[in-house]
């Protein structure tokens, strides 16, 4: 299975490849206007979802500002419950501790060579899959998107749906061609419809769901209060993973904590409408260290650092850390429509993933320093965040510290390249205008940059105004 | 044994270096500072009486393509065998405390197989059904809550099997909202839980939602007591 992001082109770089290529832009266009305009319905349909965000933002904020007292009282909690605590302070620690874990389970007979595993984006962060292969261990995707990605030897594209850049005669001939070389072939004469190919994934990874000894997943939320965590899902084979093998390994950045059980009653309003514009998605899954007869036997939690307290640090940057991983951000944003998801060059793709990653990272690569210049400020993606992460504020502030970081060439370059790519695609920068406009009741009315460490950039250059006409309206009426 | 002890301690500081780093970077908090959050936002979406709620959990589980039926107290035994028949099913698993006279017409032809400590998830891919019970629903979005109490069981035997009958006793059973499944006393949170919204589903492919996957496939949902 490929590799994750090594050697990336910078975003720039790869946005121009991939603007190129048609049949990923005609996907990506279809998939983030139908998720749009669906999560707008779901969103309109309960009146208190202004409130809902607040009171998430708030939930969130509170616990990142107090984090190291919910972090040692969910590993007192988990503990409690039978559960077992480790904590990582970078991927390779992660990755270490995840395949000692694997390894042992069997009772150090180090007979177990596969894992089943939840789709996970801190898994995906640290590139478990690849560390795993490299000690002998296979890691199956389970969740369908994940299977197709991982089928065919390719890599995700959209935190809700990684495969969104494939259609379906692409996920057939994957299947047909990749399926027997992992278990379970294909079914003979497998057509394209959507049923046929869900009922293909089935029979392929029931089989792996039947025999697999250990499960490695992530989680949505843990809770202080109790030691328990949770997942939301659709298809089950989250369910599958947290309920049949004997050990489960779950790896969770330490920002998923909240405090109490009730802070739930939030989320899981906030995050399905958000995320898959669903009132409620089809399964989520609740557990607390281990339950006698029910479920695993050994629990394992891996806290994983890797960047976090870093970001926890800068207290402009640390909102980003109150992200639920919706995806609302993606499917709003024109330079994610029009660059798709591997052109960010990280697990987290769009608007988030720009102010993410050169967060968890820093911002030493050419890929992390363009990141923050990735985007048009148009404020779509804050407009849409269900904790009000106000990604342009973090965006402005991240090229302030790339630009001091290397006051050279490097980071014009990233900024001229990313306005040359806006400028010339007129229908990104007309999205992003008409979305901002909207966004406009949302934002308050004097939008001021922030100053300090940014301050030679905010004196010059303000985040756009939101006029009430657009940009291309304006030029239409002022340059004739 | 001195690789255990290095791993001990590298496993140590890694949680003190956590911790630590934790707390550098929260140097701008003020010491013993609390922050209360606010909850504006409401308890429950609208004002609906007892029967209302039942309509719209039927409502919203329909419209994520359960399949809803109501029973009343006389008739649970008809239609659990009724549904059974329906979908050809020749076996049923059974959890722990489901109420025997919801079982009484089960036909013949179709075998009861109670909940056992060798009852595994490879015998029950075998098995066609599974009858359960639930802790909660919740009207507003068409879910319910298992928790494993009686009646619900272990959770992989509402998993594994292609279909699901699950029996919510209305009203009691039913809660109006999200906020109102969390409210104190309604569940207990360390149970393991299986919130379920509609049959297995996925969007994976060119967003085309396509009921099943991996869960059950088929979810017949008895509104008990709404006749």
């Amino acid at each position: 299975m490929k590799d994750v992001y090594l050697g990336m082109p910078s975003f720039p770089e790869a946005a121009r490849t991939a603007t190129k290529d048609e049949r990923l832009r005609a996907n990506l266009t279809r998939a983030t206007h139908t998720i749009r305009d669906k999560r707008a319905k779901a969103v309109t349909e309960i009146e208190d979802w202004a409130e809902l965000v607040e009171a998430g933002k708030a939930i969130k904020d509170h616990t990142l500002r107090h984090l190291d007292e919910y972090l040692l009282q969910l590993e007192a909690k988990v503990t409690e419950a039978g559960g077992q605590v480790h904590w990582a302070r970078d991927a390779a620690e992660a990755n270490r501790i995840v395949a000692g874990l694997v390894k042992a389970a069997d009772g150090g007979g180090d007979q177990i060579r596969e894992v089943v595993k939840v789709k996970s984006m801190a898994t995906q962060e640290i590139g478990l899959n690849e560390a795993l292969a490299a000690e002998g261990v296979a890691a199956y995707e389970t969740d369908l998107a994940e299977l197709i990605v991982q089928l065919g030897d390719d890599l995700p594209s959209h935190i809700l749906v990684p495969a969104i850049h494939r259609n379906r005669t692409e996920i057939r001939d994957i299947f047909r061609a990749n399926m027997a070389r992992y278990g379970r072939p294909a079914p003979e004469g497998l057509t394209d419809a959507p049923a046929d190919l869900a009922e293909a994934a089935r029979l392929h990874l029931r089989e792996k769901f039947l025999r697999a000894k250990v499960a490695v997943s992530g989680a949505n939320f843990m809770i202080a209060e109790t030691g328990t965590l949770v997942v939301l899902e659709s298809e089950g084979n989250g369910r599958m993973c947290l309920t049949l093998p004997e050990t489960l390994i779950s790896v969770v950045g330490i920002e998923k904590v909240i405090p109490s059980f009730r802070d739930l009653e939030v989320f899981l309003q906030l995050l399905p409408r958000s995320s898959t514009a669903e009132r409620m998605n089809p399964y989520t899954t609740m557990w607390t260290g281990t339950a006698a007869g029910d479920g695993p036997r050994t629990f394992h939690l891996v806290l994983l650092d890797n960047g976090r307290t870093d970001t926890l640090a800068d207290t402009v940057g640390r909102q980003a850390l109150r992200c639920i991983r919706c995806s609302a951000c993606l499917n709003v944003c024109p330079v994610y429509e029009r660059a798709g998801g591997h052109a960010y060059g990280s697990a987290y793709p769009g608007p988030i993933g720009a102010i993410l990653s050169p967060q968890l990272r820093g911002t030493a690569s050419e890929i992390d320093a363009s990141l923050p210049y990735a985007s048009s400020l148009c404020g779509a993606c804050f407009e849409a965040c269900p904790v009000a992460i106000d990604i342009p504020e973090v965006l402005v502030h991240l090229r302030a510290r790339v630009a001091d970081a290397e006051p050279g060439h490097r980071a014009e370059r990233a900024a001229m390249q990313a306005a040359t790519y806006a400028m010339t695609h007129p229908a990104a920068y007309r999205a992003a205008e008409a979305a901002a406009i909207k966004a406009r009741r949302l934002l308050p009315p004097d939008r001021k940059l922030p100053l300090g460490p940014a301050k030679a950039w905010t004196e010059t250059r303000d985040l756009p105004e939101l006029p009430k006409q657009t940009f291309r309206q304006w030029w239409k009426e002022n340059h004739r | 044994m001195t690789e255990t002890t290095g791993s001990a301690r590298s496993a140590t500081s890694a949680r003190e270096e956590i911790l630590r780093r934790v707390r550098r970077a929260l140097a701008d908090v003020p010491r013993g500072e609390r922050s209360e959050v606010d909850r504006d936002y409401l308890a429950v979406h609208g004002a609906r009486s007892a029967g209302e709620n039942i309509d719209l959990l039927a409502e919203n589980l329909a419209e994520y393509r359960a399949h809803v039926h109501r029973s009343g107290e006389a008739e649970i035994a008809v239609t659990v065998a009724r549904l059974l028949a329906e979908r050809g099913s020749r076996s049923a698993a059974v959890p722990g405390g489901l109420p025997e006279d919801w079982l009484t017409r089960v036909p013949p032809e179709v075998t009861l197989i109670h909940d056992s400590p060798d009852l595994t998830a490879q015998r029950l891919d075998a098995v066609h059904s599974v009858i359960s019970g639930c802790a909660l629903a919740i009207a507003e979005t068409g879910t319910i809550v298992l928790d494993g109490g009686p009646g619900q069981g272990r959770r992989l035997l509402t998993l594994v099997p292609d279909h699901h009958i699950c029996v919510v006793r209305v009203p009691e059973q039913i809660v109006g909202s999200v906020p109102q499944a969390f409210a104190v006393g309604a569940l207990v949170p360390t149970r393991p839980q299986t919130w379920i919204a509609g049959p297995s589903a996925t969007s994976d492919i060119e967003l085309d939602r396509v009921e099943g996957v991996h869960g059950p496939r088929i979810l017949d949902v008895v509104l008990l007591g709404a006749a």
